[in-house]
């Protein structure tokens, strides 16, 4: 047992209580507190296989900004504890089963591909790290005109959301 | 002994980490105590006094006050979340100093620099990373204590903290464009060298507006005066920690202090060049000042030991100046003084950077809501925003000069 297995292990597990109390929590924001582990766990399992930059961006964006405005907005509409109601049928008769075989399906592509048992053996942490100038330099240069379509979307985005909270004068 | 030499990394860290934890609780009781006296003199007035002498054991008792309160949960709370908030404030603002430079890393001990705990390759990011989940502290405290102008505080100061924090990033960003990294290290080697052999290449020269606009939004970031709108008393009794009693406010407390650390460590960093000395290498008479200073207080305080202090006070004095005296006369060792220069100037400009922040505090007036919320999105905002393309294109002329 190395250490980065240890904090492997520990993050994940992790990630998947906080997914599992992400929907089983009945108040908001624990939920919206769930969902900041879930995210910080993941950062900490990048931060493993060496994409420091991608595990920073991970918590400014996700756990930083996104989830901070889902609380803050929980808190301002003082919304309750949710309701339940009795679960649909589809969830119980077609949902929980195809999540069983889903969840099989991948253990069991894991356990046997060439590319599975890569990332298993990276699991224990990678040494390739790379670094945020490699990083940009594939951004700005090769993938330079995607990233420039993304940026105008957010930019649209953010004018169509101006523009719908904008009040009637 | 085995373990030691099979573990540097993990025993080095670990010493660090028990060391820089230590040190920094130390200042941040006595930052306290730093407050109160520059304010108070500010004031005409003489603050802490009958503690100890000069008030010195005035944040021993605070402390000790702190533990012996009762721990109040107000009816209604959430338990869980209320107990957390206070513990992820004060644990998110100590981790970001893990990242923080003190000196130079060549200063080195089983083959692992000494004064920096973790030397990310992306250490600016991390920092933002840090500070940007510091908002769920005063958010979750805000809404647990189940009270309404706990909950308004919370609300205004997340707000605030959020709008706030675009003006930072951007801010800085000038910095990491200037040095092309974001390790810390790297960018305070950037800063290396003077212009007319005497004035430092420190950021703060090309990028004053970027130091600005940083500062501004710093203290609005760290909810100190004058942007300490969420406990401002007249409107919201005490804003988000209202509800907060004993320890778990001293918990709050005290990571207001370690998020005013860490900020005055990053604009020392990005804009003052960290550990390097503001004096050439040429003048070899300014690495004897540690050791001056030192040695100055220790007459100072032995002055006062002889002629004002009385009683109990003149032997604590007795005390202090022995230890300045003793520690002043170990920096004249030639290898003590080569280590302790980084850290001297760094804790320097960090401390006259804090005395700073308090200075603000006890002269401006607190701003309105909506004049603090207009000043960060039409004024900070573009104008950041506005230094940023500046220097990008600055940085960028000569290579478009010469392709075209």
């Amino acid at each position: 047992m190395t250490l980065p297995f240890i904090v492997f292990f520990a993050c994940a597990f992790l990630a998947v209580v906080g997914a599992l109390t992400l929907i089983l929590a009945r108040e908001p924001i624990h939920s919206a507190l769930s969902l900041v582990l879930v995210m910080v766990s993941l950062a900490v399992l990048y931060l493993l296989l060496g994409a420091e930059f991608i595990a920073a961006v991970q918590i400014i964006v996700y756990a930083g900004a996104i989830m901070v405005l889902f609380v803050f907005v929980i808190m301002l509409l003082n919304a309750g504890v949710e309701e339940r109601t009795d679960y649909s049928k589809l969830a119980k008769y077609a949902g929980l089963p195809f999540g069983f075989f889903l969840l099989l399906a991948l253990t069991f592509w894991m356990w046997t591909s060439f590319i599975g048992k890569q990332i298993a053996n990276g699991v224990g942490g990678t040494n390739a790290s790379v670094s945020t100038r490699e990083l940009s330099a594939q951004l700005f240069q090769k993938y330079l005109f995607p990233f420039e379509a993304t940026s105008i979307l957010i930019l649209i985005a953010i004018l169509g959301a101006l523009v719908l909270a904008k009040k009637d004068e | 002994m085995d373990f030691i030499t099979q573990h540097p990394v993990l025993v080095v860290s670990l010493a660090k980490i028990v060391g820089l934890m230590f040190l920094l609780m130390t200042t941040l009781a006595y930052l306290s105590w730093f407050e109160r006296k520059v304010i108070a003199h500010i004031q005409s007035r003489w603050g802490p006094y009958y503690v100890g002498a000069h008030g010195l054991l005035q944040p021993l008792a605070d402390g000790v006050k702190f533990l012996f309160k009762e721990d109040l949960t107000p009816p209604g709370a959430d338990r869980f979340v209320y107990i957390l908030a206070p513990v992820l404030a004060l644990t998110l603002a100590l981790t970001t100093l893990a990242l923080i430079p003190f000196g130079p890393p060549s200063v080195q001990w089983l083959g692992e620099s000494t004064l920096i705990v973790a030397n990310s390759s992306i250490g600016l990011m991390f920092v933002f990373a840090i500070t940007s989940i510091g908002v769920y502290g005063v958010a979750l405290a805000g809404w647990s204590s189940n009270s309404k102008y706990p909950l308004l505080g919370g609300l205004r100061s997340s707000a605030q903290m959020i709008s706030y924090e675009v003006s930072l990033t951007l801010a800085v960003v000038g910095v990491v464009l200037l040095s092309g990294t974001l390790n810390f290290n790297e960018m305070i080697e950037s800063q290396r060298g003077y212009y007319l052999h005497f004035i430092p290449c420190w950021n703060v020269v090309p990028q004053i507006v970027g130091f600005l606009c940083y500062f501004l939004s710093a203290v609005a970031e760290t909810n100190r005066a004058p942007f300490d709108l969420p406990e401002g008393e007249t409107e919201l009794v005490g804003g988000f920690h209202t509800e907060y009693s004993s320890f778990k406010f001293a918990m709050f407390f005290m990571a207001e202090y370690a998020n005013m650390i860490t900020v005055s460590c990053l604009a020392t960093i990005l804009f003052f060049g960290g550990w390097l000395s503001p004096f050439p290498e040429s003048w070899t008479v300014m690495r004897y000042l540690p050791p001056a200073g030192l040695l100055a207080l220790a007459v100072y305080l032995a002055y006062d030991t002889v002629v004002l202090a009385r009683g109990i006070a003149r032997i604590q004095l007795i005390v202090v100046t022995t230890g300045a005296l003793v520690i002043g006369l170990a920096c004249l060792h030639p290898v003590v003084l080569a280590i302790l220069q980084g850290p001297f100037w760094f804790l320097l400009k960090v401390g006259l950077i804090m005395f700073f922040y308090v200075w603000t505090r006890a002269t401006l007036p607190r701003l309105r809501y909506d004049q603090l919320m207009s000043f960060g999105w039409k004024f900070l905002l573009p104008v950041a925003l506005a230094n940023l393309v500046i220097t990008a294109l600055v940085k960028v002329w000569p290579q478009l000069v010469n392709h075209g």
